[in-house]
């Protein structure tokens, strides 16, 4: 057990897959030299040298399909994409190609490619560097998509996401590479399971990444006002844990889906819509989703905070759905 | 000589150089004391480029812009006082404080408009000379890209398209030697970008992008080119970054004898030294000192304004305008 910070963690994350498995060499800009912009890379060019760990031109696209393909023949890579808000420009290499292929060809490919990333608001970046694209990689059958809350996933749902013979998807948060907590020595998260971070009997929070947090903070002031909320962290958005989602409804019988994605076939849809196929029969209300408003994500201070999900937003929903 | 400032044209890129330089400065100061927000990208040291190729241009003209626009926003004629609020998020900004720095747009003067997602900015310019075309006005539309944006795929593309169909686009390379905190010889098979030029059928003139007056000449050279029909061209505009990649850098990674080096060979004095003869240099001083009081103003100007208040855009919510 050691603290880190969540940055820390995937660097640790890394550092000991590639000391495993030298088949594992990391891509990406800036993540060399500089040991990334978030510094999750920091010495690893260092130890590892510039083969497996190496700098490239701001060339996304070929970045990506480049992966798949060193994927498939023999290698792991892990390729970094510095903001979400950029992997719409690798989408072709995602949908076309990475997702297909091992189906179609009858399993004589397998994928072992993780695309981390990071995404999220409240740094006042603006329209082009705050998204949350969750929903979208998502939705790609082929594909799975992680998405840790703490350092301790961070580091074990990196690892699993290395080992898994599949692509993956891993989507960090830009407010939480500073966050500090235990993490195991040797941790791994398998993915496709979720954990209950808090307990509750009156209603029930699903969420991921930062929005753990700000459910946390609302079922804390839920408490105070005589409710008591569970919170769930789905940390794997596909495959989603459908038996602990399942699960906590039957024991609460009130959901609400807190995604800081957008709301309009959003992920929060998806998780209410599931949750009325599969759990339909415990539902005392209907699902509550608190998401982002539909709309492109501003720069001012004032315009931002305002419209990214909060713990007061989730409280509100949450009393809405239980009275 | 026929592409050539007038001594005024000349002196009026020095204005706006030195306002740049005053709000870079003012930018970097805030930063320090905590009072700026999200990344910002100074631009430095690399007035000349985006003065000098807007100054080329005529109202009715396009220009796109980088992450690192500052220059091209003050030099197609924005006022200070929009640009400085809308990087301090009021509502007095030039885009209401949606847009923050990286994206800020003036459709009434060409100016659409800075670009954060790197590359983005070059088919962009490209798509507003085929609309130039189609309209079969003499328009151009120019965009400004650093090294790093020209390793991107997109760039490749536009740039065959405007070779191809003989688009009014004038692509200007601004050659700052890093991307992010790469350096181009981390990023480009070759190291001279007027190689590309001839792979699209474009010509190509490489300049020193620290001197204002051959930036001008270029860009007006090949936007007078686009402007007859003979298609799109290629300015190669040699600088340095000075500062850090934004105001989030750690830096270490650049030589601080080479920043030195090109600290000395410095856009604005180059300008000064080049005008002295003709206006003195007390009239020169005085200007400079007349932008830093202009941009002081802005900023408290800024400072004091309201921020913005929020409301759900209807237009982009499809059902309901108050969600949450
Ligand atoms: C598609 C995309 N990839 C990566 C980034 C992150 N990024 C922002 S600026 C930059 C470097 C751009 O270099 P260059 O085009 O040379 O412009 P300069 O910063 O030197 O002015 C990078 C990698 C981005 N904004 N967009």
């Amino acid at each position: 057990m050691a603290m880190m910070r969540y940055a820390e963690a995937l660097n640790a994350a890394l550092r000991e897959e590639m000391q495993a498995d030298p088949t594992v060499f990391l891509f990406g800009e800036d993540i060399g030299r500089y040991g990334g912009v978030f510094k999750v890379t920091k010495g690893l060019r260092e130890e590892f040298g510039d083969l497996r760990v190496r700098d490239t031109p701001i060339s996304e696209q070929a970045l990506t399909a480049m992966a798949v393909t060193a994927a498939m023949t023999g290698t792991r890579p892990v390729l970094e994409i510095m903001y979400a808000d950029f992997v719409p420009l690798t989408l072709d290499a995602l949908v076309n190609q990475a997702s297909i292929y091992e189906y179609i060809w009858n399993g004589q490919v397998t994928m072992p490619f993780v695309m981390r990333t990071q995404g999220g608001g409240g740094s006042g970046a603006g329209a082009q560097h705050s998204k949350s694209l969750d929903a979208m990689l998502a939705h790609i059958p082929g594909l799975k998509v992680v998405a840790p809350a703490t350092p301790a996933d961070a580091k074990g749902l990196l690892k699993a996401a290395i080992r898994d013979p599949g692509p993956v998807i891993v989507l960090e948060h830009k407010l939480l590479y500073n966050m500090r907590d235990e993490v195991p020595d040797d941790v791994v998260v398998p993915i496709g399971k979720a954990v209950v971070r808090r307990e509750g009997t009156d209603v029930s929070l699903f969420a991921t990444s930062k929005m753990v947090h700000e459910a946390l903070a609302a079922a804390e002031r839920l408490a105070g006002d005589g409710v008591s909320a569970e919170v769930v962290d789905l940390r794997s958005l596909r495959p989603l844990d459908l038996e602990a989602v399942v699960a906590s409804v039957a024991k609460t019988h009130h959901a609400v889906v807190v995604n800081e994605g957008w709301r309009f076939c959003g992920y929060a849809a998806e998780l209410s819509a599931t949750i009325m196929d599969h759990a339909f029969d415990e539902l005392d209300a209907p699902v509550a989703r608190v998401t982002l408003p539909d709309m492109p994500i501003p720069y001012a201070e004032t315009l931002e905070s305002a419209m990214l999900p909060s713990a007061e937003t989730i409280r509100r929903a949450a009393l809405d759905t239980v009275r | 000589m026929r592409n050539a400032p007038s001594p005024e044209d000349h002196l009026e890129m020095y204005r706006r150089m030195c306002l740049v330089r005053e709000l870079e400065e003012e930018l970097g100061r805030l930063h320090k004391k905590g009072r700026t927000r999200g990344p910002i990208h100074r631009c430095d040291g690399q007035e000349a480029v985006g003065v000098g190729v807007t100054a080329a241009l005529g109202l009715a003209d396009k220009v796109t812009t980088t992450h690192r626009g500052h220059a091209v926003y003050i030099g197609k004629g924005m006022e200070p006082g929009p640009v400085v609020a809308e990087i301090l998020g009021r509502a007095t900004g030039a885009c209401g404080g949606r847009a923050g720095h990286m994206l800020i747009a003036d459709a009434s003067l060409g100016m659409i408009g800075g670009n954060a997602i790197v590359g983005a900015g070059i088919p962009a310019a490209t798509g507003m000379a085929l609309s130039a075309q189609v309209r079969g006005t003499n328009e151009v539309a120019v965009t400004v890209f650093g090294d790093g944006a020209s390793q991107t795929g997109i760039c490749h593309e536009a740039m065959n398209m405007a070779g191809l169909w003989k688009l009014p686009v004038v692509f200007v390379l601004e050659h700052n030697h890093y991307g992010l905190t790469v350096p181009t010889e981390v990023q480009s098979a070759v190291d001279d970008f007027a190689l590309r030029a001839p792979g699209y059928g474009m010509p190509v003139e490489t300049v020193d992008g620290n001197d204002a007056v051959a930036v001008y000449r270029a860009t007006a050279d090949m936007a007078d080119r686009a402007r007859r029909g003979e298609g799109p061209g290629l300015i190669v505009a040699n600088t340095y970054r000075v500062e850090g990649f934004s105001t989030s850098d750690m830096g270490g990674y650049q030589d601080p004898e080479v920043i030195a080096k090109w600290r000395e060979h410095d856009p604005i004095r180059i300008a000064f030294d080049a005008l002295e003869p003709t206006f003195g240099a007390e009239r020169l001083t005085e200007m400079r000192e007349a932008a830093a009081r202009e941009i002081a103003e802005a900023f408290e100007a800024a400072f004091e304004a309201p921020f913005p208040t929020f409301a759900v855009d209807a237009a982009s919510a499809p059902y309901t305008a108050a969600q949450n």
